[in-house]
């Protein structure tokens, strides 16, 4: 009597199985699919977009990755430094103790832990499953306190009235806005535009890609070299990291 | 305790109309410098992407501090029962009302996108400390309100201890809150301390009492009252009290910040060559708003007058305190890369200059406008001026 039961237990428990098998391998399927992303997925958390900086080869003066963001997301050239969007600056840094000298990009860090993204009331400022931190402008209140709470002062206020935009890259006074590291691009298969700039100029400083693919040249990169996060201190895990400072 | 008869306020129709006109036009300048800046954008104001909170939030969060802490008063009558402060609660309960309406109006009005006030409050981040606040002010809001019914309608007198146990400690941790909006700033070196939420509760208590003690004052003087020697005495040793300890929390910050090498550079910047910011910090916040107080409250033979005077210093103190806070945090420059000069287009490493412009005082003295014309009307209509039972007190003596 018992054996049987135990045969019939058996039998129910590989059914079971079996038939749990078939119903989720297409679901898993699915999952490894959508890791690809086509157009019309969600993004992952599979895919971790971050940048890498090689302030070595950050030429002082060259303001290529500005221009090119400023021209890909309509923001126009610098003319009101004090108020104007600056999604991306050129920062020249000299040790003091050394006197060493280098420049590089400072830009929105994308980081894993957004100060942002914590204190936003609305929360309009988020950070999506690939890592890629962006302010809806649908419901941001333009209440700045996203600005006091970044400590790299990634983040720009929109002024004025604001005329054209890309449609890809939508903007309007009153709200926050900062690098988002040409989405738009990036959900495409592409680069951010600054990255394309500086490899067109020659410099080949920055280089961007997903963190989480060990076989992706920017995680290579950041197996071999030692590489910084700004502010590591402040322990908000960045998505982009710099060579030799 | 016995019953009081209730002293009539005088009704002087011209002078109130007068109020109600003068009060009114400062508010119609805010509303016109509220229209300018939503129209053209905060380009026209003083603030920028460096200074990103300027005036406007000085006035709008000194007005909300010193709500919650005028609001003491009532509790000290209703949670530790007593009664010269009892006879003052409901008076207490209108201003924390008035000052709240005026500050937030003020917040409001200073956004990107006024217009979208009810995404605020429709899109709650529960991790962000701000929206904590605006949950706290919508539900100070609704408890002082019910506390105000429970004191003025005789037939729910029998809550009202218990609504007013509900209001203190609600104001403390709202104040927690507000404290906590600075001190959760990881990244700017004046502000990220767990002391800057007791510090405002402090503060907040030495501001409410001190704009409690000026309303009073003036209620007393428009109904040609004097207020008893034993009360003001009272009244004026507490805010003593107040400002000794927002001193002292001053000073323990600054001496706490001093032993971090990391701060060091900041606690120079704002103590010795800070310009504007030092002179703000020494001349407004300590002395203004600290040691002349305190010398005119201590001084024999305190009037009236000079304890109204010591108030006003108070509140003048405090306005200084919330621009060196505020404004003075943001203009030390942000320090990404320690040990390093820096220099870009984005103003890295220089100190942050700020000139606001008439429109932002407009729209900060226009939230003390919108509080005062609250109260103003509210006096007229219920009975807020001060019933003290002189029997009782001589009792208690």
């Amino acid at each position: 009597m018992s054996e049987r039961n135990d045969d019939r237990r058996k039998f129910l428990a590989a059914a079971a199985a079996g038939a749990g098998f078939v119903a989720l391998a297409p679901g898993i399927r699915l999952v490894e699919i959508a890791a690809a992303k086509p157009d019309n997925e969600a993004v992952t958390a599979r895919v971790r977009w971050g940048m890498l900086i090689d302030t070595t080869r950050c030429q002082t003066g060259c303001t290529e990755c500005v221009s090119a963001c400023n021209k890909e997301n309509h923001l126009g050239e610098v003319k009101k430094p004090r108020t104007d969007a600056q999604w991306i600056r050129k920062i020249d840094l000299k040790e003091l103790k050394t006197g060493r000298a280098l420049s590089l990009p400072m830009m929105c860090q994308h980081c894993a832990n957004p100060p942002c993204v914590d204190v936003c009331p609305t929360g309009a400022s988020f950070k999506r499953a690939d890592g890629i931190v962006l302010v809806d402008r649908h419901i941001c209140i333009g209440c700045r306190y996203c600005m006091m709470a970044c400590p790299y002062k990634a983040r720009s206020f929109v002024h004025e009235p604001h005329t054209d935009q890309n449609p890809e890259v939508p903007r309007g006074q009153g709200c926050v806005e900062g690098c988002t590291l040409c989405v738009h691009r990036v959900d495409r298969g592409g680069t951010p535009a600054c990255v394309e700039a500086c490899a067109a100029a020659g410099h080949n400083a920055m280089l961007f890609g997903d963190l989480n693919d060990p076989e992706s040249a920017i995680a290579k990169r950041v197996r071999e070299v030692k590489t910084t996060q700004v502010r590591a201190d402040l322990k908000l895990d960045l998505g982009v990291r710099y060579e030799g400072i | 305790m016995a019953s009081a008869s209730y002293v009539e306020t005088q009704s002087r129709p011209a002078a109130f109309w007068g109020l109600l006109a003068a009060g009114g036009l400062f508010l119609l300048a805010a509303f016109a410098a509220f229209l300018h800046f939503e129209h053209s954008g905060h380009v026209v104001t003083g603030m920028d992407n460096q200074i990103v909170w300027g005036m406007p939030h000085v006035f709008a969060v000194f007005l909300i501090v010193a709500a919650s802490g005028v609001l003491n008063v009532a509790s000290i009558g209703s949670v530790f029962g007593k009664p010269i402060y009892k006879a003052r609660a409901p008076l207490s309960g209108l201003l924390a009302l008035a000052m709240m309406a005026g500050g937030l109006a003020v917040l409001a009005a200073d956004l990107g996108r006024p217009d979208r006030l009810i995404v605020a409050m429709t899109h709650f981040n529960f991790k962000s400390i701000f929206a904590l606040n605006m949950m706290f002010y919508s539900g100070f809001f609704a408890i002082v309100a019910a506390y105000l019914v429970t004191m003025m309608d005789r037939s729910l007198n029998g809550y009202s201890k218990i609504v007013g146990f509900l209001a203190f400690f609600w104001r403390l941790a709202l104040t927690t809150a507000t404290g906590s909006i600075f001190g959760f700033l990881i990244a700017r070196t004046a502000y990220g301390s767990a002391l800057m939420a007791p510090m405002f509760i402090i503060y907040s208590f030495a501001y409410g009492l001190a704009a409690f003690l000026i309303v009073q004052g003036s209620m007393y003087a428009w109904n040609g009252l004097t207020l008893d020697a034993r009360i003001l005495a009272r009244m004026k040793n507490l805010l003593a009290v107040f400002v000794g300890a927002a001193l002292y929390f001053t000073a323990v910050m600054h001496l706490t910040s001093l032993y971090f090498a990391k701060q060091t550079d900041y606690e120079r910047f704002l103590l010795l060559d800070g310009g504007i910011y030092t002179t703000a910090f020494w001349l407004g916040q300590v002395v203004v708003g600290g040691i002349l107080p305190l010398a005119l409250i201590f001084a024999p033979g305190a009037t009236q007058t000079r304890v109204i005077a010591a108030s006003v210093l108070v509140v003048l103190g405090g306005l200084a305190q919330m621009f060196v806070t505020i404004v003075g945090g943001q203009a030390f420059p942000l320090e990404i890369f320690p040990g390093y000069a820096v220099s870009s287009t984005f103003q890295d490493g220089i100190v942050n200059s700020y000139s606001p412009v008439l429109g932002e005082f407009a729209l900060g003295f226009g939230g003390i406008a919108l509080a005062f014309l609250i109260t103003v009307v509210a006096v007229r209509v219920l009975r807020f001026l001060p019933q003290d039972d002189f029997a009782a007190l001589k009792a208690e003596d």
